[in-house]
């Protein structure tokens, strides 16, 4: 389904588009935009040089939050590290570990049992569903809609982490998968608990997009605001939703097919404009398709083992190599590359953060646009400083 | 029409508000101290020490190996081994620990410790009402604060607990069957050999 049919093919332009700079500039004005900005998610910065209200030059300024979690993972056991990638992106824990416990399956050669597969596109989709969700209200949140939109995502997001808490024990910091498989098996009663969730949750998404997507408000803030065409997208590895918002059809779940997902019937939704309504637009797509491969795996859930036998806890030295584990995680493309060199640590452990990537884009997205505007580029971009800054 | 997107939002809203005086689902919040909402059984904060039997020191089950000090992410656990040794649950010698500490502003409840430990000893608990005023060591919670008798474990998490009583059952009749194969094989070495038959007569 496209966006242009999702939402009637309804465009409003209510303020006109911002004009290029016309080379006769005013005096300039210098200023610096965070790190406690609420806007920013976080503490991030960004250093702004502006004529009148459009921006000229757009600096980041990101590390405030680093904690040097590759260089620790060099020194730690590679089971001691997945609790770290919970911390990465706090709001996607399931789908960092299942990243990072990809790209250690390849290096020691361990094969994942059917059920694991499943349970982990299970709890991987479930991530997808809570964080597009919570996007959405913090975009709004941005724009001025203080607290309902956020809040009637957190009211489904709750749901969402009691389904983790059952399963895994927390309800962020899952460290749930493991390399071989995952740490439990599902708790009696949980896979029609999921179910339940899964049949209600469109109603959520009904609700949320009769609140948003045809409100003029809405739509004059975002549409043809922080325009991303399809060729800069592609030149500056731009991925996940932002990508797709551009137009462009890269998903690596079908792409790579990794794990089980060429057994599930789902469509890319693809943007056409690839402004901040189209990124919008395209996790809510996403999310409907999130619910379909949902479905399916939770309907032909197979029993067996969740565990690789030769799978090991303690002592756990794989054979020396390389890996490069990569997965769609709802930011996009996170990748974990790993070189071992047959010892207890990795020798080398790299993250490749998807809105950490996304984020250096933002001056070209940002230039000849207002600073209200600047904020929610910002917040279509969909960053989590845990991940950017690691 | 301008504005007629923003009318159907402003009334999603007003469903939600007035929906939240008749429909359980849209009252989603509890009023935290004075209800609470029950905890799953996975649920983990904090690990704790098992102990069987009554007295806390006799019965604890950790024998001081100090993997989960070693496996600790954040390195939040303190071991200090003991020279002497005690009975554990099987009636064999073994070490105990005589410095158990866990800092609990450190440990990130990652359940590691849990997961690597041989002996069934360490789990998590569901407590996480631990605020304190003392900010230097309120939160260092020695070997004593630590222990807690197994009904405790059986009683927030039942089913991990019937597993975990079920590994150390298994084990104790593996130790028996073994004890008892070998004394029996001491006996027989002990008796006196079978006669040998007298050489026959040639």
């Amino acid at each position: 389904m496209s966006i242009a049919a999702a939402t009637n093919g309804k465009r409003h332009r209510l303020v006109p588009p911002p004009s290029p700079a016309d080379g006769a500039l005013g005096e300039l004005l210098e200023i610096s935009m965070g790190p406690q900005h609420p806007s920013t998610h976080g503490v991030f910065r960004m250093n702004l040089v502006l004529d009148g209200e459009r921006v000229v030059k757009l600096k980041p300024v990101f590390g405030y939050l680093h904690r040097n979690h590759e260089k620790i993972a060099e020194s730690m056991s590679y089971l001691g590290s997945m609790p770290y990638t919970d911390r990465l992106d706090y709001f996607c824990s399931l789908t960092n570990n299942w990243a990072y416990a990809l790209a250690v399956e390849k290096l020691a050669g361990l094969q994942v049992p059917e059920r694991a597969e499943y349970i982990r596109v299970i709890t991987a989709e479930l991530t997808r569903l809570q964080n597009h969700a919570c996007l959405g209200g913090f975009l709004l949140q941005d724009m001025g809609a203080s607290g309902t939109p956020l809040m009637y995502a957190f009211r489904e997001r709750e749901k969402i982490l009691d389904l983790f808490e059952a399963l895994t024990g927390a309800r962020m910091m899952c460290n749930y998968m493991r390399f071989g498989g995952c740490r439990c098996d599902l708790p009696p009663g949980w896979r029609e608990q999921a179910q339940r969730l899964v049949a209600e949750f469109p109603a959520f998404l009904d609700e949320f997009e009769a609140l948003l997507n045809e409100n003029e408000i809405l739509m004059a803030r975002t549409q043809g605001v922080g325009v991303l065409p399809a060729s800069l997208a592609v030149n500056a590895s731009i991925s996940g939703p932002m990508l797709r918002a551009s137009g462009v059809n890269y998903d690596i779940r079908k792409v790579d097919r990794y794990g089980i997902y060429d057994r599930f019937d789902f469509q890319v939704p693809l943007g056409e404009h690839g402004d901040v309504y189209d990124r919008y637009m395209v996790r809510i797509l996403e999310m409907r398709e999130s619910l379909k491969i949902l479905r399916a795996a939770l309907a032909d859930l197979p029993e067996g083992p969740i565990m690789d036998p030769k799978a090991r806890l303690r002592g756990f030295r794989p054979k020396p190599g390389e890996a490069y584990g990569r997965i769609e995680a709802p930011k996009g493309e996170l990748g974990f590359y790993l070189i071992s060199e047959g010892g207890p640590h990795p020798y080398r452990y790299r993250v490749r953060p998807p809105s950490f990537i996304n984020l250096t884009i933002l001056e070209d997205m940002c230039l000849g646009q207002l600073v209200a505007d600047v904020v929610i580029i910002l917040g279509s971009v969909d960053i989590v400083l845990g991940e950017v800054d690691r | 029409m301008l504005g007629k997107g923003i009318i159907k939002g402003l009334a999603e809203t007003a469903r939600n508000f007035f929906g939240s005086f008749v429909s359980e689902r849209r009252l989603t919040t509890v009023p935290y101290p004075d209800a609470r909402q029950p905890l799953a059984e996975n649920t983990r904060q904090f690990p704790f020490l098992v102990y069987d039997g009554d007295d806390w020191e006799q019965g604890l089950r950790c024998v001081a190996c100090q993997i989960c000090e070693k496996e600790c992410p954040p390195q939040c656990i303190y071991i200090v081994k003991s020279k002497d040794k005690k009975p554990d649950y099987k009636g064999q010698m073994q070490f105990y620990p005589a410095v158990f500490d866990i800092d609990l502003a450190v440990c990130m409840s990652c359940q590691i410790c849990v997961e690597v430990c041989p002996f069934e000893s360490i789990k998590m608990d569901t407590e996480f009402e631990l605020s304190t005023a003392d900010r230097f060591g309120g939160l260092l919670f020695h070997k004593k604060q630590l222990a807690k008798p197994n009904a405790h474990y059986h009683r927030i998490h039942p089913t991990d607990a019937a597993a975990s009583d079920a590994v150390l059952a298994a084990e104790k009749a593996k130790q028996e069957a073994k004890a008892r194969a070998a004394a029996e094989a001491k006996a027989k070495a002990a008796a006196p050999a079978p006669v040998a038959p007298p050489p026959s007569a040639s």
